[in-house]
């Protein structure tokens, strides 16, 4: 049962990876706005019809 | 600088790779469900196995779960995460020639599977069968498809990470970590390796690793997809962001510790044991924001569920889901794992969740999906309709029989009569009981292939109708959500730095194992006083043979401390019991009884014949016929390398047992067969296979007496 001396840390560490994830995701304000990411996703992309190797500048 | 971010790029997405991936799921899944319907058909009729030891139960079984979870699942996922994430985040995918070698490379390693398992190369641990050579490639193209999404991450022209998202890099971190942890092993021959982990360790490890699988193979991924797909396909938001999010961080954060509910009333230590179920119950509440979420979207667009059959399968697969993970926690609580535990109830359970959950869904996003790539219209809108009704119809059946199968054996295996005998005391009385409703989840089974192939024609035909020539689209995509101190300096920094993290921790992680594995050794949990001798050479051959035909598929080895198990097989497994087991084979299903403490029930001769055809001494027997133990030779040769194999692991070998292994294995089976010979074998099986197996079965248990030479 040592075994648990590694398994805890490691789910240990992967939730403290998950925390970290967590406060970048606060600090970076990906989670400030809580609607329209969810409309967003909707929008079809716009497809450039004409124009097909010219660059946008 | 700032105006030109918010400009615009003119981009194309890499669609190719997706389509390749869509098609590889749509062939695998026919594989996956016919080996499963071969395998559902010998538990009502054995001879199904058309006496070829490739596609009998214990090789087909690993063939059958590894097809439909990685071959099937996993090639649906790759081609839905690669779909959605370029559209997601405004950004081409960052390699082709990655996403190339992670295409072929997955492939490469399913064909591999496909070969390795009906010849019985396996490590025995549930949905990690694979051999270590494929561990190692698993390990690298998981890494490939790892930098190709971050690396794509980091190129994102969106800011903003959609819900999905997080879903995916929670899925691709996790797996990596759960792959390495439970895969190391040291090699014993190119196609057979041993697991460093024994007993509860190795039991632990791998069931932590087993439940994870479903956790963060068939669930996180697929509830990504669904965020992405559902709302595209019914063009309306998800029910609420805000739940989405709440319900992904509480779901990564328990998930990893609900494993122990498979050892429920194993020697793993009662308080693991109780940790493991409440984490599982408290499971319920994220599981269903998931399921609540998606459900909800269609709130008020109920005509879509009527007219939509895309929306019709995505419904369905949301309820298995919400089913499944009600059913899941409810089957964690010990007192209903004492009765469903080992049964088909959880064979039910798997499938609802399966069947219903990930094969509805993939089913309904490559309908939404095929039509999109292809540039054209599905085929039959008609003909996916009739999919979905017979493949629901083909999932009731499987689970409504599989769960009465698992509830009417497990109530006659614990009845107990009013004088504390067993009422069953015959375990086949227990079998024969359920035998029509093997027939009925067979023909579940055959409902839910012929759904599938529906569904392929319509696939096959939708692409037929595509136009010619495909010209990659060009998109138009705006920079969003960026701030004016994101320069090109910062962004760069920001997607390496996520990468390097992953990347640092992956590292970190492997190297603590190495690190702490010395101390690993000790067994605190282990009573000096009660402590076993290991196997014989020749057992430990017989041993492997056990496992190579898949013998823990259908026999646990695990005696739980509940009346009706002590009263069946014995008195209740210890840590002692197995301490020595490199693999552990507590198993998971009784399709037979338990083996625990099988060794000197019966005489020699029984077991020989009971390889050869079990029905001469247990009437009416599921189990096959295993003729090709009398003809195949036990290998003797590679167990010198073995025991030091062993021996390093800890197990207290002497130096001359390791030495001479295969010379003691052999003298042990020349007395065996000697044996054997007298009360009526036939001469000359020596070196067979039968021999060794034998030998192991028969020093099941009985471990704690034998003193067996060569043995401290």
């Amino acid at each position: 049962m040592n075994i648990l001396f590694l398994m805890i840390p490691i789910a240990l560490l992967l939730g403290f990876i998950f925390v970290l994830g967590f406060i970048w995701a606060v600090n970076d304000g990906q989670m400030d706005d809580l609607e329209t990411p969810a409309i967003r996703i909707l929008n079809d992309d716009l497809i450039d019809k004409k124009l097909h190797r010219k660059e946008f500048k | 600088m700032t105006s030109e971010r918010a400009a615009t790029d003119t981009i194309s997405y890499d669609d190719e790779i997706v389509k390749k991936f869509t098609l590889a799921t749509i062939i695998w899944g026919i594989a996956a469900l016919v080996f499963g319907l071969i395998a559902a058909i010998q538990l009502a009729y054995w001879p199904m196995n058309l006496n070829l030891e490739w596609i009998t139960f214990g090789r087909l079984r690993p063939l059958h779960t590894n097809a439909a979870i990685f071959a099937f699942a996993g090639n649906a996922i790759f081609a839905g995460i690669y779909y959605s994430l370029q559209r997601l985040l405004k950004a081409r995918l960052f390699s082709d020639t990655l996403s190339a070698i992670h295409f072929w490379g997955w492939q490469f390693i399913i064909l591999c599977a496909a070969i390795t398992l009906p010849l019985g190369y396996t490590q025995s641990k549930e949905y990690a069968e694979l051999e270590w050579p494929i561990d190692i490639m698993i390990t690298l193209i998981w890494v490939v498809f790892a930098i190709n999404f971050f690396m794509t991450m980091k190129r994102r022209r969106e800011k903003h990470l959609y819900v999905g998202i997080w879903f995916y890099i929670a899925t691709i971190i996790t797996v990596a970590v759960l792959h390495i942890v439970n895969s190391i092993e040291i090699p014993v021959t190119l196609m057979k390796s041993l697991p460093v982990w024994g007993g509860v360790q190795d039991a632990l490890v791998q069931w932590w690793y087993g439940h994870n699988a479903v956790a963060f193979f068939l669930t996180t991924p697929f509830l990504g997809l669904m965020y992405y797909f559902v709302p595209k396909a019914a063009n309306r938001p998800i029910y609420s962001y805000r739940l989405s999010i709440i319900h992904f961080w509480s779901l990564v954060f328990i998930y990893i510790w609900a494993g122990p509910h498979h050892l429920l009333y194993t020697s793993l230590p009662e308080w693991a044991q109780t940790l493991g179920m409440i984490f599982s119950v408290m499971l319920w509440m994220p599981s269903w924001g998931g399921m609540i979420n998606g459900l909800m979207t269609l709130k008020g667009a109920y005509k879509q569920l009527i007219q939509d059959p895309i929306i019709k399968f995505f419904v369905g697969a949301l309820t298995f889901y919400g089913m499944s993970t009600f059913e899941g926690p409810l089957l964690s609580i010990k007192s209903v794992s004492a009765l469903g535990h080992y049964t088909d109830w959880i064979v039910g359970h798997v499938h609802s969740g399966t069947l219903g959950w990930n094969g509805m869904f993939i089913m309904g996003m490559m309908l939404w999906m095929v039509p999109k790539l292809w540039k054209t219209e599905l085929y039959s809108k008609k003909l996916a309709e009739n999919t979905f009704w017979i493949s629901l119809t083909g999932v009731l059946f499987y689970y409504v029989s599989m769960t009465v199968a698992g509830i009417t054996q497990g109530l006659m295996l614990n009845g107990i009569d009013k004088a504390g005998h067993l009422m069953y005391p015959d375990f086949i009385e227990t079998v024969t009981q359920i035998i029509p409703l093997y027939w009925v989840r067979a023909i579940g089974g055959t409902l839910y292939l012929i759904g599938y192939l529906m569904f392929v024609y319509n696939i096959f035909k939708t692409i037929q109708s595509a136009p010619k020539a495909i010209v990659d689209e060009k998109i138009i995509v705006t920079y969003t959500g960026w701030s004016e101190k994101y320069t090109d300096g910062h962004r760069k920094m920001e997607g390496m730095g996520f990468l390097f993290s992953i990347m640092a921790f992956l590292a970190i992680a492997v190297g603590s194992i190495i690190e702490i594995y010395p101390t690993l050794s000790i067994q605190k949990y282990i009573n000096p006083s009660q402590t076993t001798n290991p196997y014989t050479p020749l057992e430990i051959a017989g041993r492997g043979i056990y496992i190579s035909e898949g013998c823990y598929l259908c026999h646990s080895q695990q005696i739980r401390p509940i009346p009706a198990d002590v009263l069946r097989y014995g008195k209740p497994s210890t840590i002692e019991d197995s301490m020595w087991d490199h693999p552990f084979q507590w198993g998971s299903k009784r399709t037979g009884p338990d083996l625990s403490r099988l060794g000197k029930k019966y005489p020699d001769m029984w077991h020989f014949q009971h390889m050869i055809d079990p029905r001469t001494v247990t009437p009416n027997s599921i189990m096959p016929n295993y003729p090709w133990l009398l003809t195949k030779n036990t290998d003797f040769l590679t167990l010198r390398k073995e025991f030091s194999v062993l021996k390093n692991l800890g197990v207290p070998y002497d130096e001359n047992t390791v030495a001479n292994a295969d010379i003691i294995a052999q003298k042990q089976a020349t007395e065996l067969s000697a044996s054997l010979v007298s009360q009526g074998a036939p001469t000359g099986l020596d070196k067979k296979q039968i021999i060794a197996l034998i030998a192991y079965l028969q020093a099941l248990g009985q471990k704690e007496k034998i003193n067996t030479e060569g043995v401290k």
